[in-house]
């Protein structure tokens, strides 16, 4: 039964990715199931209240070119971030600090953007109780809106760190929180259709 | 300290990444710890601490259904004194849903998962600590908000939470549905999210460690089976608990933000409308994301019970566990069966009756996997040279309790059969014959095993055989019958079931199953004067007290931080080659280098 020592010594440790990319992907699996949570939800309420969904709701004007604004912001985010990471391939200082700063800016913006448009709601009386589709706007644009804050608040560490010390050329750290900010940019192209347009 | 100081000598030469930890105080090394096996014992303990609340609880809900509406002799007064030491009707809904929600959240889950798991994983697969020992530290601390929680609410108005552990709307959501659904529920359902979060960062260091920590040799397949249902577990986790999270999110925005995800539209409750105007939320909807967690939580809650039972099967029958690779895949196939099964759980929610089919047969399949591991088991005792030692005797309870839980389970799987035992107490007699027969007995072979390892030193074998005996006799006594309830009607749940002419002449059998809830609660006591007591004065043990095979038994006992001294250990075979004709002991480490022995000679 005993296999020779030479077979196997290695093991299959021969990893292709590292421990941190490796737990990041995994992470975002898990994130993909709790999106999917909010989702079934959405689907099984806007089928129970076929007439409440997808109706032209106070102050849509405004609604549908704010979001639309928002989806170009942070789209472009996700290309300044893609810019940081190949700046920490070609060692880049300069290039890393400016990138990331101008991803965490951006995404500034699109908090701000969400900020009103919640304070326009809220000035129009229009609340998460009142009705099953605010219900679902608000829960799935607030829990989106909170990665990015959570996203926000880490590329901009990772700025102040570029600044201070800069990041080496073969450092994972930007892109394993790249992959995190291209993930929640993904969520909000499901979701723009999902509670704006649909 | 001079012994710690002359091992950081020796080994911090040539562990650069771990050299400067060898000098901790006590804060760092104890409390605020990142080494992976003393955050396995702060789990241990804490949840032991919890699983003596967890049965208190259930003491109460026993001696109301034993003598309903009497005085509680010595804690009553304590306790329920402005009602002449009565157990009211909220309080008896109050301590079953947080006896459930206790053992469930915070015993079997993080004793398993986060004691068991933190602990043995990285001495299994000869890794040095977990992949982030950082966020494994969290884990832990994640867990004290939520015990805070818990404890609070018994102390708010209206008391704990008291929608059973399952926590169905619109009971739960609807602040004016019961005194338990005041605050105690929010701080139910907040708590149960930071279980959540502990829990996920617990699975990913877990997932992430086996998969890249492993040490030369240890190929998957050389895993020992504890370390395996540890990583389906993990894996189980990480993929079931993030849909639970939303849904408790919904469920607190319903209560604090006047939203309708589970509140039906015209709701009304006490003769009040419930509704808001924003309802038109459906109450099933939480039951299948509920329960799409919370099925996969069963398995979670006996994978690792499998696991710890076949190492210690094979580790005392001195044999090799029989069909190892089916072993495997049989914890796989639970595994994957688990995610797609939760409706049957709901047979009466009210259910498509093709889906409800389609749910009855998937959960028939999961015999299959079960059984097979049950045979294994039982393939494995076949033949063996059995040590019975107080690990063993559990070990071996396990398999025979399993079986009844098991069997049970199919009764409930049938959708007609089921229709008839619905909330019935036959339900609890399976999850008592799983839950306690099945992971609380492997928890406590577990403990027996491992403690060695944990502390250096032996637990006491004759109070161990005694708390063994005591405890499968008075479970099987307190358990069993509440089949016969179930089968006779008898609901659960009710405070005063015997209200109903016809549950009458059921009172006697109640009161013989909490007398024998008792005894098993004072039984237990003996478990864990037997913890404390060894922890002093246990028998020393070397590094390798029951003669196994797998690499734990190669670390020191305790294991110093760090685990493996100088280098890492390196694996040429499976962990289970007892009695292995290749050379003369009966055991044959996964470390042991035959091939060089015969060059060298």
């Amino acid at each position: 039964m005993s296999h020779g020592a030479s077979s196997g010594l290695e093991g299959d440790l021969k990893m292709p990715l590292s421990k941190a990319k490796f737990a990041m992907w995994l992470f975002l699996a898990t994130e993909i199931m709790f999106f999917a949570g909010l989702l079934g939800t959405y689907i099984v309420l806007r089928a129970g209240n076929p007439g409440v969904f997808g109706l032209p709701y106070t102050g849509w004007d405004v609604m549908w070119w704010l979001p639309a604004i928002n989806t170009v912001v942070l789209i472009t985010s996700s290309f300044t971030m893609v810019k940081a990471v190949s700046a920490v391939q070609k060692g880049s200082a300069s290039g890393v600090s400016f990138f990331l700063l101008a991803t965490a800016l951006l995404g500034c913006v699109f908090m701000a953007i969400k900020f009103y448009e919640y304070g326009y709601k809220f000035d129009h009386g229009i609340y998460p109780s009142t009705n099953v589709f605010y219900t679902c706007y608000f829960l799935t644009t607030g829990l989106h809106g909170l990665h990015v804050a959570g996203g926000i608040v880490v590329i901009f560490c990772l700025f102040i760190k570029a600044m201070l010390t800069g990041y080496p050329r073969n450092s994972e750290t930007v892109e394993i929180i790249g992959l995190y900010w291209h993930f929640v940019d993904l969520v909000w192209i499901y979701l723009f259709p999902l509670v704006y347009l649909l | 300290m001079a012994e710690s100081q002359a091992s950081a000598a020796t080994h911090g030469a040539h562990v650069e990444e771990h050299e400067p930890e060898y000098e901790l105080g006590f804060v760092r090394k104890y409390i605020f710890s990142t080494d992976h096996k003393i955050i396995g014992i702060q789990f241990l303990f804490t949840t032991l601490f919890f699983f003596l609340i967890g049965g208190l609880l259930v003491l109460a809900v026993r001696w109301q259904l034993a003598w309903p509406w009497s005085n509680m002799p010595i804690f009553g007064p304590l306790v329920f004194g402005s009602e002449g030491g009565q157990i009211s009707p909220e309080f008896y809904t109050m301590a079953f849903t947080m006896h459930a929600s206790i053992m469930i959240f915070m015993v079997v889950i993080p004793i398993l998962a986060g004691a068991f798991g933190n602990f043995i994983i990285p001495l299994q697969i000869g890794a040095r600590d977990m992949a982030f020992p950082k966020l494994n530290m969290f884990s832990y601390w994640f867990m004290w908000p939520a015990m805070c929680c818990f404890v609070a609410s018994f102390f708010v108005e209206g008391g704990a939470a008291a929608s059973g552990w399952t926590s169905y709307p619109p009971l739960s959501s609807v602040w004016s549905a019961a005194p338990g659904s005041g605050m105690g529920q929010t701080l139910w359902l907040t708590g149960v999210s930071f279980v959540g979060v502990s829990s996920l960062m617990g699975s990913l260091n877990y997932i992430t460690t086996i998969v890249t920590m492993r040490c030369p040799g240890m190929t998957l397949f050389r895993m020992p089976l504890t370390t395996w249902s540890l990583f389906i577990t993990a894996i189980l986790q990480a993929f079931a608990l993030p849909v639970l999270t939303a849904a408790l999110v919904m469920q607190i925005m319903d209560r604090l933000a006047g939203t309708g995800f589970f509140i039906p539209p015209e709701l009304v409750v006490n003769n009040v409308e419930a509704s808001g105007t924003g309802t038109g939320g459906q109450p099933i909807l939480w039951q299948h994301l509920f329960w799409f967690y919370s099925h996969p939580a069963v398995y979670i809650m006996i994978l690792p019970a499998m696991g710890i039972n076949s190492d210690v099967m094979a580790t005392f029958a001195r044999k090799p566990i029989f069909g190892y690779k089916p072993m495997v895949y049989a914890i796989s196939g639970i595994a994957g069966l688990g995610f797609i099964v939760w409706g049957h759980h709901m047979f009466q929610s009210g259910m498509n009756p093709y889906l409800g089919t389609a749910f009855m047969i998937s959960t028939m399949f999961i015999a299959l996997p079960s059984a097979v591991k049950v045979f294994n088991w039982l393939g494995t005792l076949w033949g063996g040279n059995i040590r019975f030692t107080a690990a063993m005797l559990n070990a071996v309870a396990f398999v025979s309790t399993f079986i009844i839980g098991g069997l049970s389970g199919i009764f409930m799987a049938a959708t007609p059969v089921d229709i008839h035992i619905h909330d019935t107490y036959f339900i609890v007699a399976h999850i008592h014959y799983v839950l306690f027969g099945g992971s609380v007995f492997a928890i406590f072979a577990g403990i027996y095993y491992w403690y060695p390892k944990m502390f250096g030193r032996h637990m006491n074998e004759p109070l161990g055989k005694l708390h063994f005996f005591l405890t499968f006799t008075f479970a099987n006594l307190a358990f069993f019958p509440m089949h016969l309830l179930g089968v006779a009607g008898f609901p659960r749940r009710l405070a005063d079931p015997y209200h109903y002419i016809t549950f009458k002449h059921l009172l006697g059998l109640n009161q013989f199953i909490t007398v024998c809830a008792i005894c098993l609660g004072l039984t237990q006591l003996i478990f864990m004067f037997n913890i404390i007591i060894s922890l002093i004065g246990g028998k020393r043990a070397g590094k390798n007290p029951w003669d196994s095979n797998s690499l734990e038994w190669q670390a020191d006992s305790p294991a110093p931080h760090g685990n493996w001294g100088p280098s890492l250990p390196v694996v040429h075979r499976g962990p289970y080659e007892y009695s292995s004709p290749e050379v003369q002991e009966d055991w044959l480490p996964q470390t042991r280098d035959l091939n060089a022995e015969k060059a060298s000679s």
